[in-house]
């Protein structure tokens, strides 16, 4: 096993990158993720990489569009007011089938907003973004560990199904530091026949592209984009399940407010209250089974967001509002305690009884 | 059992560093870690702390709410802080620039003129090590082995003599009697 | 003997443009060029967002379809993954000059070693006819019904001129193509810019002055002769930027 080291949550991700082979980076600062653009920018260098300081994000993202074309593991970066800027290109991305990995430690908002931490990016990330019908694969690292492993799981995914994978993350997460394997499994390189590296005279022209003018084949597209998604909703899909086996109220969270949560999970299991926690590790594909299945039993959930409630709209589609779903926030860039997730949990539990 | 520190002052008082060094330390032991930053405006000249929670089991939420252990490098840490530590935890001042007393009664305090014993001593800039020395002492945590671990993990391999500095700032902490 | 053919780097399709449009003269210029200097089997290009968006069936090499003035940077995530391959943007000047202008700009800054053809027709063609930033003071469009009034909406960007304001840059010319004279100078100009880039000498732009005359209003013939009487005193032809060739001159 190799040795654990000290690393914010940003730094791993950027270590990971280069893990996975990322030796493509384009990006534009912007707190608080402004540490992935600095360690590429003093790595990068000395491993035949390139980091380039793009002049926006909107330039940094179409840039990420351009390496994609021409088939080498490409990524950007950025925090929320930075991320709006880039879904015009997240759109063709999706809508030209490249793969890219693009990350927000998001920030609270609207509009410029704070610096510090928030989840209030989570509807743009799961719902689209950008314009069209599409989604992104959606990963929400919980600790400086799973910034590392989900890097590197972003690149891969984003191979596989030649698509955009974005890591939702936050402030908190990238600014911390924990102990961090580098010890990484990276899927071993597919293929990319279709990208744009020159013909050699050896075949035709590869055309990189979302446009169709004909409206019969732009549908087929997008049908054939949707099929896609449904077999990665069947295969993709990754949770966390903490105490749900005899839980009455669950609690439901990601990222930095999943963490929370397990320290009040805890605490109300210490006044005996049957309470567990599932955590989605992907929110684009959401766990709906797990939900469901705990629906079926009649299981009440608490979801736990640094938002106005954005996560619970999925959680009360899982469940198909069977049961009752509360939420417990803050926002403005404040976590919520675990005393308040605890309140929640207790009142999540006190309505099951009346 | 998991001990979380709350470590706060201005920014260029060494907050972080401090929160780096009990991290790296505690890395070298095998225990779980957890080391968060205040971020934003506050690292460019104004207040600054750092969460670290060291222990046996999985850190939960990163964030320090109510510290075992505070380590108030200047008054405004003080006032922000002292009522949220843990009825029976401990409480470090720099008491030369911390001109009032801790008000609570069912914490220990510890007074310790940090910034002028380095001043004294030749180390100025390293106060936030000699605390670190006396935290350490008085939770029996101070092994000479992981320190020297972690320090060298800390310090830049640029700045050798650090090492040295350091480690005497720790050892004045560890020396230190109120 | 065949004393007029099709070049190899141009696709066995017809256009998608209005008959006397002077893309289609811009385009073969590329495809000789690109010919010539025997790089097609390694050539990528980039399609803008505009009447040439449909670019990249037209031709024979790698092509990627940017959004609407993203075109430089794309070109510029191309070249960075594969600095061995020639890469070009092909973009109008609502694309260029307007919507992408930052790119352009730091593109050229950055003296990123791509090839840039630049095809000014002071008009939005794609979408009928409204005012583009090089529409001339005065000029009547969809979106300037009474004649661009500079007092309202501004001057028209000169795109070489600004651009020679920069240190990055490489070179930067204007040509136009509404005579035999001007296509063969074009073709020069295209030529080299492409040259320049094999070379690794960086960034160059050729601004191409083209005729639009269906959202002119002129029969295809009035549209060459508009070009010579409007755009030209507006947007002189020439060299505004030339590295090497200064150096040449000091040495």
């Amino acid at each position: 096993m190799s040795q654990k080291v000290l690393m914010k949550g940003n730094e791993a991700i950027a270590e990971a990158a280069i893990i996975a082979g990322c030796r493509h980076y384009f990006g534009y600062p912007i707190t608080p993720q402004t540490e992935i653009a600095a360690y590429m920018a003093k790595r990068m260098p000395k491993i035949g990489g390139t980091f380039l300081q793009a002049e926006s994000e909107i330039a940094a993202i179409n840039m990420v569009y351009g390496a994609a074309s021409a088939g080498v593991r490409a990524m950007t970066s950025s925090s929320s007011p930075g991320i709006s800027l880039k879904q015009e290109g997240i759109s063709y991305i999706a809508g030209a089938e490249l793969p890219a990995v693009i990350v927000n430690s998001q920030r609270a908002g609207p509009g410029l907003g704070g610096i510090q931490p928030g989840q209030s990016d989570y509807f743009q990330a799961v719902k689209g973004g950008g314009h069209g019908d599409y989604h992104l694969i959606v990963l929400t690292p919980a600790s400086v560990q799973e910034m590392a492993e989900l890097t590197v799981k972003a690149f891969d995914l984003a191979d596989k199904y030649r698509m955009p994978v974005m890591l939702l993350t936050d402030g908190t997460i990238g600014q911390m530091m924990e102990p961090v394997s580098l010890d990484l499994k990276v899927e071993s390189a597919v293929e990319k026949p279709w990208a744009t590296t020159g013909t050699e005279m050896k075949r035709e022209h590869n055309i990189i592209t979302s446009l169709s003018l004909v409206p019969a084949e732009l549908e087929q597209w997008n049908l054939d984009r949707y099929a896609k998604y449904a077999h990665i909703e069947e295969n993709e899909t990754l949770w966390e399940e903490y105490m749900t086996e005899d839980a009455d109220v669950v609690v439901v969270a990601f990222g930095i407010a999943a963490r929370v949560s397990k320290n009040a999970v805890n605490a109300a299991r210490a006044e005996g209250i049957k309470v567990g926690l599932i955590r989605p590790i992907t929110v684009w594909p959401f766990p709906n089974k797990p939900l469901a299945a705990l629906a079926a039993k009649g299981v009440s959930m608490v979801c736990v967001e640094l938002s106005m409630g954005q996560m619970i709209e999925d959680v009360k589609l899982a469940t198909e509002c069977k049961v009752p779903v509360s939420l417990c926030k803050r926002v403005g860039g404040i976590i919520p305690t675990p005393n308040e997730i605890l309140e929640a949990i207790r009142a999540a539990k006190g309505g099951n009884e009346a | 059992m998991t001990t979380e520190y709350l470590i706060a002052g201005f920014g260029g008082q060494g907050v972080l560093f401090a929160g780096k060094v009990l991290a790296y330390k505690a890395l070298t032991e095998d225990k779980n870690v957890s080391w968060l930053p205040s971020y934003g405006p506050e690292m460019r000249g104004g207040t600054c702390n750092c969460s670290v929670i060291l222990g046996d089991e999985p850190v939960g939420t990163p964030i320090v709410l109510e510290p075992d252990v505070l380590v108030a490098l200047n008054l405004p840490s003080l006032d922000r802080y002292e009522d949220s530590v843990k009825p029976g935890g401990r409480i470090y001042l720099d008491s030369g620039l911390v001109d009032r007393e801790v008000r609570r009664s069912d914490v220990q305090v510890c007074y310790l003129p940090a910034t002028a014993l380095a001043g004294k001593n030749g180390i100025d800039g390293l106060a936030n090590m000699i605390m670190i020395g006396k935290v350490l002492s008085d939770l029996n945590q101070y092994d000479i082995p992981a320190i020297e671990a972690a320090l060298k993990k800390c310090i830049s391999a640029k700045h050798p003599e650090m090492l040295e500095l350091n480690f005497r700032a720790l050892e004045l902490g560890r020396e230190y009697q109120e | 003997m065949i004393v007029f053919d099709k070049p190899r780097s141009l696709a066995d399709v017809s256009t998608s443009y209005c008959p006397g449009c002077t893309h289609g003269i811009i385009h073969r210029l590329v495809a000789e060029a690109i010919d010539e200097l025997g790089i097609e089997g390694n050539t990528i290009g980039i399609a803008p967002v505009g009447c040439s968006v449909m670019a990249y069936n037209f031709f024979t090499c790698d092509m990627i379809e940017a959004a609407h003035g993203r075109a430089p940077a794309v070109a510029t995530g191309v070249k960075r993954a594969r600095p061995d391959k020639i890469v070009f943007s092909y973009q109008g000047d609502g694309d260029l000059a307007s919507i992408g202008t930052a790119e352009i700009v730091h593109a050229a800054a950055r003296n990123e070693n791509i090839t840039v053809i630049f095809v000014n027709n002071a008009i939005y063609g794609m979408t009928g006819g409204q005012m583009a930033p090089t529409s001339l003071p005065g000029q009547i469009t969809q979106t300037s019904p009474y004649g661009r009034d500079p007092k309202h909406c501004g001057y028209p960007v000169k795109v070489c001129e600004m651009l020679s304001q920069l240190e990055g840059p490489e070179y930067l010319q204007r040509v136009t193509v509404n005579s035999p004279k001007h296509v063969n100078q074009a073709k020069k100009a295209i030529l080299k810019a492409f040259r320049n880039q094999i070379e690794g000498k960086g960034f160059s732009l050729v601004e191409v002055i083209s005729a639009c005359p269906t959202n002119w209003g002129l029969r295809p013939d009035e549209a060459l002769r508009w070009i010579d009487d409007n755009m030209i005193p507006y947007y002189p032809l020439g060299v505004y930027k030339d590295r090497s060739e200064k150096k040449e001159e000091q040495a």
